[in-house]
């Protein structure tokens, strides 16, 4: 390894990059656009449910416990009918995903203490939304009925209506914001595939121009043009990396709870997997089409659905659950996540940050390998 | 194998096959420091192989060579330090300024930084490409670009240069330009090998080799290949409408083959003394006046063609 000619090579791709729009786009647009994508337009939450009411009572006692609805930001009420055939049909046409019908006797069940039944239809095609606005509704009502019971107790002892009382505290995410959960995973799908979309369109790019073949009657070895390849983009991954930290702090509100330090440090160690796993796709595939299709289907999708990142791997079957073992970002996100939000230390993530170690050397080791190879 | 010092390079049973197709057949040359070597042959011929083999790109399939005094096989490193190599194809980066190539070649072969400076101007100099040094490569044209890369190629101050078909598809001017450089480069005692097949570009070399489908057919100077190396003598035939007369003179006996250089018509003949009395029988036959006969020294070309035609013979006899 001689450091003139990485130097030269290193310096020699960063003018190449500077050059070429569409590295820069791509280095700057991917990071910005998936944040903004999936930070506010594809998010997790079950907010303003849209609802419809038929209130067959008419009451003071069931308008104040529509009114616990109405308030509610979970929900938004949308309209009021007064048949059956206007509920369904809002609910089929998609505008409505409940239908709460309150029956003529609401007001009377309640004020003679016994319980008065509501009804709820909940479209459930979405199972998870729906289970989602289920726990709302349960839980507006539960806050009704306490609140019902320290009104009609004043002066009078009665039984506790809730002889275990749930009081949850739930860490990291106390509001259960889907942002604060996707945030730090995004990180990782960016890193993971920028960095191999970018060099994978590199060797190739060589091959294709015929420079290749100029490079490789030069004393030029082939770790050097592989380190001399990697720096520049080593550089825009950082970059990327703390343009992502900023936007997640600034605009979506989720900073990092442990060290800043050490998320760099294992970030680095990851972007280092990711870049070496481009390289070598360009140096397999010698087509710069061809490269970068494989790098997407590489990186980003296994990223997306098998890292964890939206969909928990224990809910995973056993073979997938295998599969996912050898998906890098896997490890990677643990770690952002467990930093990110849980503020933990190298302690306890000592044991992805040694798969990431490996999946780096590996990809060296094989970049290198394949490339003398290749030009013998 | 020779300690020898004036021997650049030498090749003994040179062969590269890719699968069952032998691309270099044993192939057997030497060339001397300060030699202008001319590698010719058809597209195809295996030229291109065998320059890649001799840069330390490509490994034999068997054989051996020394190129600068280094083993083509053991030590391609050693060999890729001192030689300079310019592809057939443009191979600069065409978004890099005519600088930043420069630049980017002084790095890769380590030019101390105190040369840098004067090792650039020289290259830009000698090119004829100041006006250019900022533009990107990409928008220069290509008889430019081609003394660039040959700059490029030759700014580790290389013992022996190879040069792929470098003229090909540039202006004359350029032509002109990189062989003044080549000449300029062989008289300080660097070697050059050079493929091409513009036969008066082969005039300027002081050897030659021909290979075809892959062999070595001949190898010589110059002179050598018109006089000795070719056995069969050329006619050539002042005559009007020499079109028309070609294909009768074909015809006569001991003509091998003619073909027409303007005006006139060359005759391959297997001897001049012999078959000249017949051709101009031929004429006064006809009452043709205003013709002449004469033998000719063959041009490049004609040995070319002639040397091909033989090999080809034979080896369908062969078959």
């Amino acid at each position: 390894m001689n450091l003139v000619r990485i130097r030269a090579l290193a310096k020699k791709e960063f003018l190449q990059i500077l050059r070429d729009p569409r590295s820069l786009i791509l280095s700057l647009a991917i990071p910005v656009l998936l944040l903004v994508l999936f930070g506010y337009a594809l998010t997790l939450d079950v907010d303003n449910v849209p609802m419809v009411i038929w209130d067959q009572d008419n009451s003071q006692t069931a308008k104040h416990f529509i009114l616990d609805f109405h308030n509610s930001r979970y929900f938004k009420i949308i309209g009021y009918y007064d048949t059956y055939q206007d509920l369904v049909w809002k609910i089929d046409t998609g505008e409505a995903m409940i239908a709460m019908v309150l029956p003529k006797d609401f007001s009377r069940y309640l004020g003679s203490g016994q319980p008065a039944p509501a009804q709820f239809l909940i479209d459930g095609s979405d199972s998870n939304t729906a289970t989602i606005a289920r726990g709302y509704i349960s839980s507006v009502i539960a806050n009704y009925n306490q609140h019902f019971f320290a009104h009609a107790v004043a002066g009078v002892t009665i039984v506790n209506p809730q002889p275990v009382s749930f009081k949850p505290r739930p860490w990291f995410n106390p509001n259960f914001e889907s942002m604060i959960f996707i945030v730090p995973g995004l990180i990782v799908v960016i890193i993971m595939t920028i960095a191999a979309l970018l060099t994978s369109l590199t060797v190739a790019r060589e091959w294709e121009r015929g420079t290749m073949e100029q490079l490789v009657a030069t004393p030029v070895r082939p770790n050097e043009l592989v380190v001399g390849k990697f720096l520049p983009y080593f550089c825009i991954g950082l970059f990327d990396l703390i343009l992502s930290v900023i936007m997640a702090k600034f605009v979506f509100s989720v900073p990092v709870q442990g060290s800043v330090a050490l998320l760099f440090a294992l970030s680095s160690l990851f972007l280092c997997g990711a870049l070496m796993m481009g390289i070598l796709i360009s140096i397999i595939s010698r087509n710069q089409l061809l490269a970068s299709q494989f790098a997407i289907l590489a990186t980003f999708m296994p990223t997306v659905l098998l890292s964890g990142f939206r969909y928990p791997i224990w809910n995973m079957p056993a073979a997938v659950q295998a599969v996912t073992y050898l998906v890098p970002a896997r490890y990677f996100i643990v770690i952002v996540r467990g930093i990110y939000l849980k503020g933990v230390g190298i302690r306890d993530l000592w044991q992805q940050a040694l798969f990431l170690a490996l999946f780096a050397a590996a990809m060296i080791f094989l970049a290198i390998r394949k490339f003398k190879k290749k030009v013998a | 194998m020779s300690q020898d010092t004036t021997v650049a390079v030498e090749v003994h049973d040179l062969e590269k096959c890719f699968g069952s197709f032998v691309a270099v057949n044993r192939v057997n040359f030497q060339i001397a420091r300060g030699e202008i070597f001319g590698f010719l042959g058809p597209n195809g011929a295996g030229k291109s192989t065998t320059i890649r083999m001799l840069c330390g790109i490509l490994t034999p399939t068997s054989g051996s060579g020394k190129v600068a005094g280094f083993d083509i096989v053991r030590e391609q490193r050693q060999i890729r330090q001192n030689i300079g190599y310019m592809s057939q194809k443009f191979s600069l980066y065409d978004d890099l300024t005519v600088e930043e190539n420069i630049d980017f070649y002084s790095g890769l072969y380590r030019i101390p930084n105190s040369e840098r400076a004067a090792r650039k101007e020289e290259i830009i100099k000698t090119a004829g490409i100041e006006e250019f040094r900022t533009r990107l490569t990409k928008d220069i044209s290509g008889g430019w670009k081609q003394r660039l890369a040959l700059g490029c190629a030759i700014i580790h101050r290389p013992t022996i240069i190879f040069l792929d078909e470098p003229t090909s598809g540039v202006d004359p001017i350029t032509r002109g330009n990189s062989w003044a450089t080549i000449k300029e480069m062989a008289a300080h005692g660097v070697t050059v090998f050079v493929t091409t097949h513009y036969m008066d570009e082969a005039e300027n070399c002081n050897r030659l080799a021909l290979i075809y489908k892959g062999t070595r057919i001949a190898i010589g100077t110059p002179m050598e290949m018109k006089t000795v190396i070719m056995k069969d003598q050329v006619m050539e035939i002042q005559v009007p409408d020499s079109e028309i007369w070609s294909e009768r003179v074909r015809a006569v006996s001991g003509v091998k083959q003619t073909a027409l250089f303007g005006t006139a018509i060359h005759a391959v003949v297997e001897s001049a003394e012999k078959t000249g009395p017949a051709i101009e029988a031929l004429f006064k036959g006809a009452g043709v006046a205003g013709y002449t006969v004469r033998k000719i020294l063959p041009s490049l070309e004609d040995v070319f063609v002639s040397l091909i035609e033989e090999y080809d013979h034979e080896h369908i006899k062969a078959a």
